[in-house]
């Protein structure tokens, strides 16, 4: 299956929230450098509203939490690691322990930046966006995917985390805010495969009689869609990020039902390669080949 | 600050008694007492907020990133009626809405929830931003340590506020000397190479507080030091 090379999701991303800027009069973009170049135009039409505070992720967020408290929907946008990682405790405090809502919009998922190394790489950062109460977040697995949860948060006051990749799937999905998106019905397991890892499971599990449930939005978790799955004796879990983000939440739904989980996704651990993306996925078992046989493994033991 | 008459209010010969009444906080209590003329003058003499009307969009915000030692913000609110007196007895117990560190969710007229160092300037440099966007006559006090300065977040919110003249942004700092390493060259200088307008004086001084608060600063964000003891 061909996969969408281009960061198509970035420059979709930029495009989105340059006319957002331009039909709400309460929305804010903050950004810290990165995206400058791309929203160069909307900040010169509004200078108020497209605020760039220099290579300063911490004021970034703080920045997002004061216009927040201002009454406006702040965008803040940073590369993955600069968005969630360093700026963490702002994220808590700044948004959180105010009670104030933003979209936070990274790019740089996981490894897509994998030649830069360790430092800008951040298989993590579900996890950790996952352990502050009252966040939203969406992994959408095609640009016109991206497009609409932003739009869809925009009109909303909660915080949100928007994480967009390189890998794309080819086709979008009639995907919905808060809700799986049922691929395909099957007998013998469910699969919950998380955006841009869609068509790699599609590929590996053409054969098998599987449930796929599509997931664009991760917190929170569509519990009642796993539980109405009708194959949950087997659940498999495929995530493009740090293995095992959301498998507490798939134990929740299943709480009272026998199952399995066989959780595929980023190991944790310092992968000191560079290369691209998908040299990464092959070293993790998450392209086509690895996933099916990490899933007939699983279904057969 | 505008009154309103039907809000009693007490004076800063009250706050003594006020902040007696939340007895406990042996850990903060001299943060506490560093901060009381400061956030007294700035209540009485300066902001424009009204006790019934937290949350009128163009009310002036004052920031207590320094959410050590709330007993005098406290005992400030409680005097000027934005909080029962009656409530500062409960400072800190499980069901009480006064933390040792503030909640603005909890607390009528606390603008932010802080305790953790090195958040508030940030915030109010935001804060700023947007009332500016909203042309909003609104101004953003930000009170924080000495010691709260070694915190890297507050120079990166120093750095972007004086480059961009956020004149409706004043930032005060409380400075009893409790910095690990002290300031080199004093700390207005930190602000002023970044284009702040900076006043330093005497932190007990009302009269002298409420004049650098008064002071002109267009185009530029402003900086009161205000000296207290050491170790106050």
């Amino acid at each position: 299956m061909t996969l969408v090379t281009q960061s198509v999701m970035r420059e979709r991303f930029y495009e989105t929230a340059a006319e957002l800027v331009d039909r709400h009069d309460r929305v804010a973009v903050v950004i810290a450098e990165i995206g400058g170049s791309a929203l160069m135009a909307a900040k010169r039409r509004h200078p108020d509203r497209v605020i760039n505070v220099g290579i300063r992720e911490q004021l970034m967020v703080g920045v997002a939490g004061g216009l927040a408290l201002a009454g406006f929907r702040p965008i803040a946008h940073s590369y993955a690691p600069f968005a969630v990682e360093r700026p963490f405790e702002m994220l808590k405090l700044d948004l959180g322990h105010q009670d104030v809502g933003a979209i936070l919009v990274s790019v740089g998922a996981s490894y897509d930046s994998a030649a830069s190394g360790r430092t800008h790489q951040s298989p993590e950062d579900v996890a950790l966006v996952g352990s502050l109460p009252g966040w939203r977040i969406f992994v959408p697995g095609h640009p016109d995917e991206a497009d609409v949860l932003l739009r869809a948060a925009v009109l909303d006051n909660d915080r949100v985390y928007l994480r967009l990749a390189e890998q794309s799937n080819a086709v979008a999905r009639p995907i919905e805010p808060g809700r799986f998106h049922v691929e395909r019905r099957g007998r013998d397991a469910t699969v919950i495969v998380v955006g841009p890892l869609l068509d790699p499971v599609l590929e590996a599990t053409a054969d098998l009689d599987l449930t796929v449930l599509y997931a664009t939005t991760v917190r929170p978790f569509d519990r009642e869609a796993l539980r109405s799955s009708g194959s949950t004796r087997d659940v498999i879990l495929v995530e493009p990020y740090l293995a095992g983000t959301s498998s507490s939440e798939v134990d929740e739904a299943l709480v009272n039902e026998p199952h399995r989980l066989l959780a595929i996704g980023v190991p944790n651990v310092e992968h000191r390669r560079y290369g691209n993306w998908r040299e990464h996925d092959a070293a993790h078992q998450l392209d086509a080949a690895g996933i099916r046989a990490r899933v007939l493994s699983f279904l057969s033991a | 600050m505008l009154q309103s008459e039907t809000v009693a209010t007490l004076g800063y010969a009250d706050l003594e008694r006020l902040m007696a009444m939340q007895l406990g906080d042996e850990k903060h209590s001299r943060s506490a007492t560093s901060t009381l003329d400061v956030i007294w003058v700035l209540y009485d003499r300066v902001l424009r907020i009204d006790p019934l009307a937290t949350k009128d969009p163009d009310r002036d915000r004052f920031l207590l990133s320094k959410g050590h030692g709330p007993m005098a913000y406290y005992a400030v609110l409680a005097a000027k009626g934005f909080i029962d007196v009656d409530t500062l007895r409960t400072f800190g117990r499980y069901d009480s809405p006064l933390g040792h560190h503030p909640d603005r969710n909890r607390v009528p007229g606390v603008e932010i929830s802080s305790g953790s160092l090195g958040h508030g300037l940030g915030i109010a440099v935001g804060l700023a931003l947007g009332l500016r966007a909203r042309r909003s006559p609104a101004r953003v006090f930000c009170l924080v340590g000495d010691a709260e300065l070694e915190e890297g977040s507050n120079h990166e919110a120093i750095a972007y506020a004086g480059r961009f003249g956020l004149e409706r942004l004043t930032c005060v700092v409380v400075d009893n000397r409790s910095s690990s390493l002290g300031w080199p060259g004093g700390i207005a200088s930190r602000f002023a190479i970044e284009g702040w307008s900076t006043a330093t004086v005497d932190g007990r001084d009302h009269e002298a507080l409420e004049r650098a608060f008064a002071a002109d600063h267009a185009r530029r964000p402003h900086a009161v030091v205000a000296v207290v003891e050491q170790g106050s």
